[in-house]
Protein backbone atom coordinates (compact mmCIF):
# COMPACT_ATOMS: atom_id res chain seq x y z
CA UNK A 1 0.00 0.00 0.00
CA UNK A 2 1.48 3.47 -1.04
CA UNK A 3 0.89 6.76 1.64
CA UNK A 4 -2.29 8.05 1.36
CA UNK A 5 -1.98 11.00 -0.75
CA UNK A 6 -2.25 14.72 1.24
CA UNK A 7 -2.33 18.27 -0.08
CA UNK A 8 0.64 19.60 1.06
CA UNK A 9 4.21 18.35 0.63
CA UNK A 10 5.92 16.86 3.14
CA UNK A 11 8.52 19.98 5.14
CA UNK A 12 12.20 18.52 5.82
CA UNK A 13 13.17 19.31 9.39
CA UNK A 14 15.54 22.26 7.73
CA UNK A 15 12.30 24.02 6.47
CA UNK A 16 12.50 27.09 8.31
CA UNK A 17 16.14 27.55 7.78
CA UNK A 18 15.57 27.30 3.67
CA UNK A 19 13.04 29.87 4.30
CA UNK A 20 14.92 32.10 6.21
CA UNK A 21 18.12 31.69 3.88
CA UNK A 22 15.64 33.09 0.66
CA UNK A 23 15.35 29.59 -1.11
CA UNK A 24 13.29 29.35 -3.78
CA UNK A 25 11.19 26.30 -2.96
CA UNK A 26 9.87 23.43 -5.29
CA UNK A 27 7.34 20.08 -4.47
CA UNK A 28 9.99 17.33 -5.53
CA UNK A 29 8.04 13.67 -5.02
CA UNK A 30 6.16 15.28 -2.49
CA UNK A 31 8.71 16.90 -0.36
CA UNK A 32 8.88 20.72 -0.25
CA UNK A 33 12.58 20.83 -1.11
CA UNK A 34 14.87 23.59 -1.64
CA UNK A 35 15.25 24.64 -5.82
CA UNK A 36 17.93 27.17 -5.52
CA UNK A 37 18.62 29.84 -2.81
CA UNK A 38 20.23 32.39 -5.28
CA UNK A 39 22.12 31.48 -8.80
CA UNK A 40 21.96 27.46 -9.42
CA UNK A 41 24.94 28.28 -11.47
CA UNK A 42 27.36 29.97 -8.72
CA UNK A 43 26.20 26.64 -6.18
CA UNK A 44 27.10 24.48 -9.23
CA UNK A 45 30.60 26.19 -9.44
CA UNK A 46 31.26 26.16 -5.49
CA UNK A 47 30.50 22.61 -5.59
CA UNK A 48 33.05 21.89 -8.39
CA UNK A 49 35.41 24.09 -7.18
CA UNK A 50 35.31 24.78 -3.13
CA UNK A 51 31.91 23.31 -1.22
CA UNK A 52 28.23 22.71 -1.05
CA UNK A 53 25.48 21.91 1.78
CA UNK A 54 22.29 20.20 0.76
CA UNK A 55 19.02 19.25 2.53
CA UNK A 56 18.71 15.61 0.66
CA UNK A 57 16.31 14.57 3.88
CA UNK A 58 13.54 13.62 0.98
CA UNK A 59 15.57 10.17 0.57
CA UNK A 60 14.10 7.41 2.05
CA UNK A 61 15.64 5.21 4.69
CA UNK A 62 14.84 1.46 4.85
CA UNK A 63 17.16 -0.78 7.37
CA UNK A 64 16.69 -4.39 7.09
CA UNK A 65 18.43 -6.00 10.52
CA UNK A 66 18.35 -9.62 11.03
CA UNK A 67 20.49 -13.01 10.95
CA UNK A 68 19.70 -12.88 7.57
CA UNK A 69 19.16 -9.47 6.72
CA UNK A 70 22.41 -9.97 4.04
CA UNK A 71 20.69 -12.68 2.05
CA UNK A 72 17.17 -11.32 1.94
CA UNK A 73 18.68 -8.16 0.57
CA UNK A 74 20.66 -10.77 -2.25
CA UNK A 75 17.65 -12.28 -2.73
CA UNK A 76 15.68 -8.52 -2.96
CA UNK A 77 18.01 -6.34 -5.01
CA UNK A 78 20.77 -7.52 -8.11
CA UNK A 79 23.72 -6.81 -5.97
CA UNK A 80 25.86 -9.09 -3.75
CA UNK A 81 24.99 -7.22 -0.76
CA UNK A 82 25.82 -9.92 2.03
CA UNK A 83 29.18 -9.47 0.54
CA UNK A 84 29.74 -6.01 1.87
CA UNK A 85 32.40 -5.56 4.32
CA UNK A 86 31.19 -4.00 7.29
CA UNK A 87 31.29 0.15 7.04
CA UNK A 88 31.32 -0.48 3.75
CA UNK A 89 28.42 0.92 0.76
CA UNK A 90 27.59 -0.25 -2.87
CA UNK A 91 25.46 1.41 -5.35
CA UNK A 92 22.81 -0.77 -6.86
CA UNK A 93 19.42 -1.80 -7.87
CA UNK A 94 15.91 -3.64 -7.19
CA UNK A 95 14.54 -4.94 -10.36
CA UNK A 96 10.89 -5.95 -11.18
CA UNK A 97 10.70 -9.87 -12.14
CA UNK A 98 10.76 -9.04 -15.65
CA UNK A 99 14.33 -7.32 -15.20
CA UNK A 100 12.91 -3.72 -15.25
CA UNK A 101 14.61 -1.57 -12.85
CA UNK A 102 12.41 -0.65 -9.65
CA UNK A 103 15.12 2.18 -8.05
CA UNK A 104 18.19 2.83 -7.98
CA UNK A 105 20.03 2.34 -4.27
CA UNK A 106 22.81 2.62 -1.90
CA UNK A 107 23.10 0.04 0.59
CA UNK A 108 25.23 0.59 3.79
CA UNK A 109 26.37 -2.36 6.09
CA UNK A 110 26.05 -0.83 8.87
CA UNK A 111 26.97 -4.03 11.25
CA UNK A 112 27.03 -7.75 10.98
CA UNK A 113 23.66 -7.87 10.65
CA UNK A 114 22.44 -4.33 9.62
CA UNK A 115 21.84 -3.09 6.73
CA UNK A 116 20.08 0.84 5.43
CA UNK A 117 18.84 0.67 2.41
CA UNK A 118 18.40 4.43 0.72
CA UNK A 119 16.01 5.12 -1.70
CA UNK A 120 14.86 7.59 -4.03
CA UNK A 121 12.11 9.93 -2.60
CA UNK A 122 9.52 9.05 -4.81
CA UNK A 123 10.45 5.44 -4.82
CA UNK A 124 10.62 4.99 -1.49
CA UNK A 125 7.07 3.36 -0.35
CA UNK A 126 7.39 1.58 -3.60
CA UNK A 127 11.15 -0.19 -2.72
CA UNK A 128 10.20 -0.73 1.17
CA UNK A 129 6.69 -2.54 0.03
CA UNK A 130 9.20 -4.78 -2.57
CA UNK A 131 11.45 -5.42 -0.15
CA UNK A 132 9.21 -5.77 2.49
CA UNK A 133 7.57 -8.83 0.67
CA UNK A 134 10.74 -10.38 -0.63
CA UNK A 135 12.42 -10.48 2.73
CA UNK A 136 9.32 -12.14 3.90
CA UNK A 137 10.79 -16.04 3.91
CA UNK A 138 14.09 -14.62 5.67
CA UNK A 139 14.67 -14.51 9.00
CA UNK A 140 15.40 -10.51 8.82
CA UNK A 141 13.62 -7.39 10.08
CA UNK A 142 12.36 -4.65 7.59
CA UNK A 143 12.00 -1.20 9.39
CA UNK A 144 10.63 2.12 7.47
CA UNK A 145 13.21 4.67 8.98
CA UNK A 146 12.36 7.51 6.46
CA UNK A 147 11.50 9.69 9.60
CA UNK A 148 14.23 8.72 11.67
CA UNK A 149 16.64 10.37 9.59
CA UNK A 150 17.38 13.78 8.61
CA UNK A 151 20.21 13.93 5.76
CA UNK A 152 22.89 16.67 4.95
CA UNK A 153 25.77 16.33 2.35
CA UNK A 154 28.46 18.37 2.09
CA UNK A 155 29.54 18.00 -1.40
CA UNK A 156 33.00 19.39 -2.63
CA UNK A 157 36.63 19.37 -2.63
CA UNK A 158 37.10 21.85 0.37
CA UNK A 159 34.36 19.19 2.10
CA UNK A 160 37.37 16.96 3.64
CA UNK A 161 38.41 19.99 5.36
CA UNK A 162 35.57 21.60 6.45
CA UNK A 163 34.17 18.08 7.92
CA UNK A 164 37.80 17.34 9.67
CA UNK A 165 37.23 20.15 11.81
CA UNK A 166 33.81 19.07 13.03
CA UNK A 167 34.72 15.73 13.81
CA UNK A 168 36.99 13.31 15.27
CA UNK A 169 36.38 10.20 13.37
CA UNK A 170 38.81 8.68 11.35
CA UNK A 171 37.92 10.38 7.68
CA UNK A 172 41.44 10.07 5.63
CA UNK A 173 40.34 6.11 6.57
CA UNK A 174 37.25 6.34 5.04
CA UNK A 175 37.10 5.58 1.57
CA UNK A 176 34.82 6.59 -1.21
CA UNK A 177 31.63 4.44 -0.48
CA UNK A 178 32.22 4.03 3.18
CA UNK A 179 30.26 4.68 6.39
CA UNK A 180 30.76 4.60 10.10
CA UNK A 181 29.20 5.89 12.60
CA UNK A 182 30.60 9.20 14.43
CA UNK A 183 30.30 12.42 16.51
CA UNK A 184 30.01 15.63 14.19
CA UNK A 185 29.83 19.00 15.47
CA UNK A 186 28.81 17.05 18.81
CA UNK A 187 25.76 15.43 17.14
CA UNK A 188 25.90 11.58 16.42
CA UNK A 189 25.75 10.96 12.54
CA UNK A 190 26.28 8.21 10.17
CA UNK A 191 29.23 9.79 8.34
CA UNK A 192 29.01 8.22 4.29
CA UNK A 193 32.19 9.51 1.97
CA UNK A 194 28.90 9.19 -0.89
CA UNK A 195 27.47 11.38 -3.32
CA UNK A 196 25.76 12.50 -6.40
CA UNK A 197 27.85 15.38 -7.32
CA UNK A 198 31.03 13.65 -8.92
CA UNK A 199 33.03 15.72 -6.26
CA UNK A 200 34.55 14.26 -3.01
CA UNK A 201 31.66 14.93 -0.16
CA UNK A 202 30.17 13.48 2.83
CA UNK A 203 26.28 12.49 3.52
CA UNK A 204 25.65 12.72 6.95
CA UNK A 205 22.51 10.37 8.30
CA UNK A 206 20.87 12.05 11.82
CA UNK A 207 18.01 12.53 13.80
CA UNK A 208 15.79 15.00 12.39
CA UNK A 209 16.05 16.96 15.55
CA UNK A 210 19.91 17.43 15.30
CA UNK A 211 19.77 18.98 11.83
CA UNK A 212 19.38 22.32 12.43
CA UNK A 213 22.30 22.07 14.48
CA UNK A 214 24.42 19.90 12.17
CA UNK A 215 23.89 22.70 9.44
CA UNK A 216 24.77 25.67 10.86
CA UNK A 217 27.50 24.42 12.67
CA UNK A 218 28.53 23.34 8.61
CA UNK A 219 27.59 26.47 7.55
CA UNK A 220 30.07 28.26 9.88
CA UNK A 221 32.99 25.78 9.67
CA UNK A 222 32.97 26.19 5.62
CA UNK A 223 32.06 29.67 5.79
CA UNK A 224 36.25 30.61 5.27
CA UNK A 225 36.25 28.14 2.17
CA UNK A 226 33.36 29.52 0.31
CA UNK A 227 30.69 26.63 1.56
CA UNK A 228 27.06 27.59 0.50
CA UNK A 229 24.09 25.95 0.62
CA UNK A 230 23.12 24.56 -2.49
CA UNK A 231 19.63 23.32 -3.70
CA UNK A 232 18.24 20.31 -5.96
CA UNK A 233 18.78 22.53 -9.58
CA UNK A 234 22.31 22.41 -8.75
CA UNK A 235 21.96 18.66 -7.81
CA UNK A 236 20.81 18.04 -11.15
CA UNK A 237 23.41 19.37 -13.41
CA UNK A 238 26.51 18.29 -11.23
CA UNK A 239 25.00 14.58 -11.59
CA UNK A 240 24.06 14.90 -15.18
CA UNK A 241 28.21 16.38 -15.99
CA UNK A 242 28.73 13.43 -13.96
CA UNK A 243 27.27 11.00 -15.98
CA UNK A 244 25.08 9.62 -13.01
CA UNK A 245 21.37 8.71 -13.97
CA UNK A 246 18.55 9.53 -12.57
CA UNK A 247 15.46 7.40 -11.94
CA UNK A 248 12.27 8.65 -14.07
CA UNK A 249 14.57 9.90 -16.49
CA UNK A 250 17.75 7.14 -17.55
CA UNK A 251 16.33 4.56 -15.44
CA UNK A 252 12.50 3.48 -15.07
CA UNK A 253 10.36 0.21 -15.08
CA UNK A 254 10.67 -0.31 -18.93
CA UNK A 255 14.78 -0.06 -18.56
CA UNK A 256 16.99 -2.79 -17.83
CA UNK A 257 20.37 -2.31 -15.86
CA UNK A 258 21.59 -3.52 -18.88
CA UNK A 259 20.10 -1.33 -21.24
CA UNK A 260 21.12 1.60 -18.98
CA UNK A 261 25.02 0.51 -19.48
CA UNK A 262 24.81 -0.38 -15.97
CA UNK A 263 25.04 -4.27 -16.49
CA UNK A 264 27.64 -4.56 -14.03
CA UNK A 265 25.67 -4.05 -10.75
CA UNK A 266 24.23 -7.22 -11.87
CA UNK A 267 25.49 -10.13 -9.80
CA UNK A 268 24.89 -13.08 -11.33
CA UNK A 269 27.38 -15.21 -9.19
CA UNK A 270 26.06 -14.56 -5.91
CA UNK A 271 24.78 -17.64 -4.27
CA UNK A 272 21.28 -17.73 -4.27
CA UNK A 273 18.23 -16.68 -6.59
CA UNK A 274 17.32 -13.28 -6.64
CA UNK A 275 14.21 -11.58 -8.01
CA UNK A 276 14.68 -10.87 -12.00
CA UNK A 277 17.45 -13.15 -12.17
CA UNK A 278 15.88 -14.98 -15.41
CA UNK A 279 15.02 -11.56 -17.13
CA UNK A 280 18.29 -10.12 -16.54
CA UNK A 281 19.61 -12.94 -17.71
CA UNK A 282 18.31 -12.49 -21.11
CA UNK A 283 18.88 -8.76 -21.14
CA UNK A 284 22.70 -9.40 -20.12
CA UNK A 285 22.83 -11.70 -23.44
CA UNK A 286 20.41 -9.05 -25.59
CA UNK A 287 22.95 -6.12 -24.51
CA UNK A 288 26.41 -8.14 -25.49
CA UNK A 289 25.04 -9.85 -28.41
CA UNK A 290 22.41 -6.63 -30.08
CA UNK A 291 22.22 -4.03 -27.83
CA UNK A 292 19.16 -1.92 -29.37
CA UNK A 293 20.26 1.55 -27.90
CA UNK A 294 22.74 2.60 -26.11
CA UNK A 295 22.89 5.29 -23.34
CA UNK A 296 25.15 8.15 -24.58
CA UNK A 297 26.00 12.07 -23.81
CA UNK A 298 25.34 14.42 -26.58
CA UNK A 299 27.53 17.93 -26.44
CA UNK A 300 25.37 20.68 -28.14
CA UNK A 301 27.29 22.57 -30.86
CA UNK A 302 25.14 25.43 -30.48
CA UNK A 303 23.31 26.69 -27.41
CA UNK A 304 19.74 25.67 -27.43
CA UNK A 305 19.14 23.25 -24.70
CA UNK A 306 18.22 19.27 -25.57
CA UNK A 307 15.80 18.80 -22.97
CA UNK A 308 14.08 15.39 -21.25
CA UNK A 309 11.46 13.56 -23.88
CA UNK A 310 13.29 15.84 -27.07
CA UNK A 311 13.97 13.52 -30.03
CA UNK A 312 17.61 12.60 -31.57
CA UNK A 313 17.72 12.53 -35.08
CA UNK A 314 20.15 11.14 -37.90
CA UNK A 315 21.01 12.84 -41.04
CA UNK A 316 17.89 13.30 -42.77
CA UNK A 317 15.42 13.30 -39.83
CA UNK A 318 15.22 10.16 -38.97
CA UNK A 319 14.61 9.96 -35.11
CA UNK A 320 17.34 7.55 -33.75
CA UNK A 321 16.42 8.39 -29.91
CA UNK A 322 15.78 10.13 -27.30
CA UNK A 323 17.08 12.49 -24.37
CA UNK A 324 16.43 11.12 -21.10
CA UNK A 325 17.92 14.41 -19.27
CA UNK A 326 19.30 17.69 -20.52
CA UNK A 327 20.79 21.13 -19.30
CA UNK A 328 23.29 24.07 -20.13
CA UNK A 329 26.59 22.45 -18.74
CA UNK A 330 28.18 25.04 -16.34
CA UNK A 331 31.53 23.33 -16.27
CA UNK A 332 31.47 22.81 -20.10
CA UNK A 333 30.23 26.19 -21.12
CA UNK A 334 27.62 24.36 -23.78
CA UNK A 335 23.98 22.11 -23.71
CA UNK A 336 24.77 18.75 -22.73
CA UNK A 337 22.10 15.86 -22.20
CA UNK A 338 21.84 12.34 -21.84
CA UNK A 339 20.47 10.11 -24.78
CA UNK A 340 19.33 6.49 -25.70
CA UNK A 341 20.54 6.33 -29.28
CA UNK A 342 20.28 3.41 -31.74
CA UNK A 343 23.24 1.30 -31.49
CA UNK A 344 24.16 2.30 -34.97
CA UNK A 345 24.64 5.72 -33.94
CA UNK A 346 25.89 5.64 -30.76
CA UNK A 347 29.72 5.49 -31.38
CA UNK A 348 31.39 8.23 -29.99
CA UNK A 349 32.16 10.84 -32.86
CA UNK A 350 29.29 9.81 -35.08
CA UNK A 351 28.54 12.24 -37.72
CA UNK A 352 25.39 13.83 -38.36
CA UNK A 353 23.47 13.40 -34.93
CA UNK A 354 21.51 16.59 -33.93
CA UNK A 355 18.25 17.25 -31.45
CA UNK A 356 14.89 18.40 -32.63
CA UNK A 357 14.82 21.18 -30.38
CA UNK A 358 11.14 23.05 -31.09
CA UNK A 359 11.48 21.56 -34.91
CA UNK A 360 14.81 22.64 -35.86
CA UNK A 361 17.79 19.45 -35.84
CA UNK A 362 20.35 21.08 -33.85
CA UNK A 363 23.35 19.86 -34.09
CA UNK A 364 25.17 17.94 -30.86
CA UNK A 365 28.80 16.07 -30.68
CA UNK A 366 28.31 12.01 -29.40
CA UNK A 367 30.27 11.37 -26.35
CA UNK A 368 31.23 8.95 -23.86
CA UNK A 369 30.15 9.79 -20.82
CA UNK A 370 31.08 11.08 -17.78
CA UNK A 371 30.93 14.70 -19.55
CA UNK A 372 32.70 15.51 -16.47
CA UNK A 373 35.67 13.90 -14.25
CA UNK A 374 37.17 15.11 -11.02
CA UNK A 375 41.03 15.06 -10.39
CA UNK A 376 41.82 13.05 -7.83
CA UNK B 1 12.91 43.96 -6.94
CA UNK B 2 9.77 46.54 -6.99
CA UNK B 3 8.24 47.10 -10.85
CA UNK B 4 9.22 50.41 -12.32
CA UNK B 5 6.55 52.51 -12.10
CA UNK B 6 7.26 54.46 -15.83
CA UNK B 7 7.07 50.87 -17.55
CA UNK B 8 3.88 48.88 -18.71
CA UNK B 9 3.35 44.91 -18.63
CA UNK B 10 2.21 42.36 -20.39
CA UNK B 11 0.49 39.16 -18.32
CA UNK B 12 2.92 36.70 -20.27
CA UNK B 13 6.02 39.07 -17.80
CA UNK B 14 7.21 41.05 -20.41
CA UNK B 15 7.81 45.45 -19.89
CA UNK B 16 7.64 48.17 -22.09
CA UNK B 17 9.29 51.15 -21.84
CA UNK B 18 8.08 54.67 -22.63
CA UNK B 19 7.06 55.70 -26.28
CA UNK B 20 10.70 57.72 -27.28
CA UNK B 21 9.62 58.34 -31.52
CA UNK B 22 7.16 55.76 -31.02
CA UNK B 23 9.63 53.27 -30.30
CA UNK B 24 9.89 51.14 -27.09
CA UNK B 25 12.06 49.04 -25.16
CA UNK B 26 10.94 45.16 -23.90
CA UNK B 27 12.50 43.19 -21.62
CA UNK B 28 11.25 40.20 -19.23
CA UNK B 29 10.27 41.23 -15.60
CA UNK B 30 12.18 40.65 -12.33
CA UNK B 31 9.60 38.40 -11.22
CA UNK B 32 10.00 36.53 -14.60
CA UNK B 33 13.40 36.40 -14.26
CA UNK B 34 13.37 35.01 -11.10
CA UNK B 35 11.11 32.01 -11.74
CA UNK B 36 13.24 31.04 -14.40
CA UNK B 37 16.89 31.02 -12.65
CA UNK B 38 20.00 31.80 -14.27
CA UNK B 39 19.29 32.24 -17.77
CA UNK B 40 21.80 31.27 -20.25
CA UNK B 41 20.60 31.87 -23.89
CA UNK B 42 18.51 34.54 -25.55
CA UNK B 43 17.20 34.22 -29.00
CA UNK B 44 15.67 37.58 -29.84
CA UNK B 45 13.62 38.62 -33.09
CA UNK B 46 15.67 39.92 -35.70
CA UNK B 47 16.03 43.73 -36.66
CA UNK B 48 13.33 44.21 -39.25
CA UNK B 49 11.17 41.55 -38.30
CA UNK B 50 7.38 42.53 -37.49
CA UNK B 51 6.18 41.15 -34.10
CA UNK B 52 2.77 40.83 -33.14
CA UNK B 53 1.06 41.09 -29.67
CA UNK B 54 0.77 38.30 -27.54
CA UNK B 55 2.81 36.44 -29.99
CA UNK B 56 6.34 34.06 -29.01
CA UNK B 57 9.13 36.32 -30.89
CA UNK B 58 12.16 34.17 -29.32
CA UNK B 59 12.85 32.30 -26.44
CA UNK B 60 14.62 32.20 -23.43
CA UNK B 61 17.17 28.97 -22.03
CA UNK B 62 17.40 28.41 -18.46
CA UNK B 63 19.43 26.20 -15.93
CA UNK B 64 15.65 23.71 -15.56
CA UNK B 65 13.61 25.18 -18.58
CA UNK B 66 12.62 27.24 -21.81
CA UNK B 67 10.21 29.31 -21.89
CA UNK B 68 8.85 31.72 -24.82
CA UNK B 69 9.13 35.51 -25.16
CA UNK B 70 6.49 36.96 -25.98
CA UNK B 71 5.97 40.65 -27.78
CA UNK B 72 3.76 43.08 -25.70
CA UNK B 73 2.90 45.00 -28.66
CA UNK B 74 2.98 45.06 -32.44
CA UNK B 75 5.47 46.44 -34.49
CA UNK B 76 8.33 46.34 -36.16
CA UNK B 77 12.06 45.45 -34.45
CA UNK B 78 14.24 48.01 -34.34
CA UNK B 79 17.19 46.57 -32.20
CA UNK B 80 18.17 43.83 -30.03
CA UNK B 81 20.46 43.83 -27.32
CA UNK B 82 23.71 42.57 -28.54
CA UNK B 83 24.99 42.72 -24.49
CA UNK B 84 22.08 40.37 -23.48
CA UNK B 85 22.83 37.89 -26.30
CA UNK B 86 27.01 38.20 -25.27
CA UNK B 87 25.82 37.99 -21.33
CA UNK B 88 22.56 36.41 -20.76
CA UNK B 89 22.97 36.80 -17.55
CA UNK B 90 21.76 40.14 -17.41
CA UNK B 91 18.64 39.22 -17.35
CA UNK B 92 18.91 37.85 -14.09
CA UNK B 93 21.06 41.05 -12.50
CA UNK B 94 19.18 43.69 -14.34
CA UNK B 95 16.42 42.69 -15.71
CA UNK B 96 14.92 46.27 -16.40
CA UNK B 97 17.96 48.17 -17.57
CA UNK B 98 20.84 46.21 -19.03
CA UNK B 99 18.89 43.02 -19.57
CA UNK B 100 16.53 44.75 -21.93
CA UNK B 101 15.73 42.37 -24.93
CA UNK B 102 15.15 44.23 -28.00
CA UNK B 103 13.07 47.50 -29.40
CA UNK B 104 9.93 48.00 -31.30
CA UNK B 105 8.77 50.56 -32.84
CA UNK B 106 5.04 50.04 -31.77
CA UNK B 107 2.23 49.92 -34.48
CA UNK B 108 -0.46 48.52 -32.28
CA UNK B 109 -0.89 48.25 -28.59
CA UNK B 110 -3.06 45.55 -27.18
CA UNK B 111 -5.63 47.31 -24.57
CA UNK B 112 -4.83 45.12 -21.98
CA UNK B 113 -1.64 45.85 -20.49
CA UNK B 114 -1.06 46.48 -16.93
CA UNK B 115 0.58 49.64 -14.69
CA UNK B 116 3.17 48.71 -12.24
CA UNK B 117 0.64 48.55 -9.65
CA UNK B 118 -1.56 45.76 -11.58
CA UNK B 119 1.46 43.68 -12.34
CA UNK B 120 2.24 43.45 -8.78
CA UNK B 121 -1.43 42.35 -8.11
CA UNK B 122 -1.22 40.02 -10.88
CA UNK B 123 1.93 38.26 -9.34
CA UNK B 124 0.64 38.27 -5.89
CA UNK B 125 3.06 40.61 -4.68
Amino acid sequence: MSQPPTDAPRRTALDALHRALGATMTDFAGWDMPLRYASERDEHTAVRTRAGLFDLSHMGEITVTGPEAGEALDYALVGHISALAVGRARYTMICAEDGGIVDDLIVYRLGEDEYMVVANAGNAQVVLDAVTERAAAFDATVRDDRDAYALIAVQGPESPGIMKGLTDADLDGLKYYAGLPGTVAGVPALIARTGYTGEDGFELFVAPEHAEALWKAITEAGAGVGLIPCGLSCRDTLRLEAGMPLYGHELTTATTPFDAGLGRVVKFDKPGDFVGRTALTAAAERAAAQPPRKLVGLVAEGRRVPRAGFAVTAAGGAVIGEVTSGAPSPTLGQPIAIAYVDAAHATPGTEGVAVDIRGAQEPHKVVALPFYKRQR
Amino acid sequence: MSNPQQLRYSKEHEWLSASEAGVSAVGITSHAADALGDVVFVQLPEVGAVVTAGETCGELESTKSVSDLYSPVTGEVTDVNQDVVDDPSLVNSAPFEGGWLFKVKTTEEPSDLLSAEEYSAFTGG
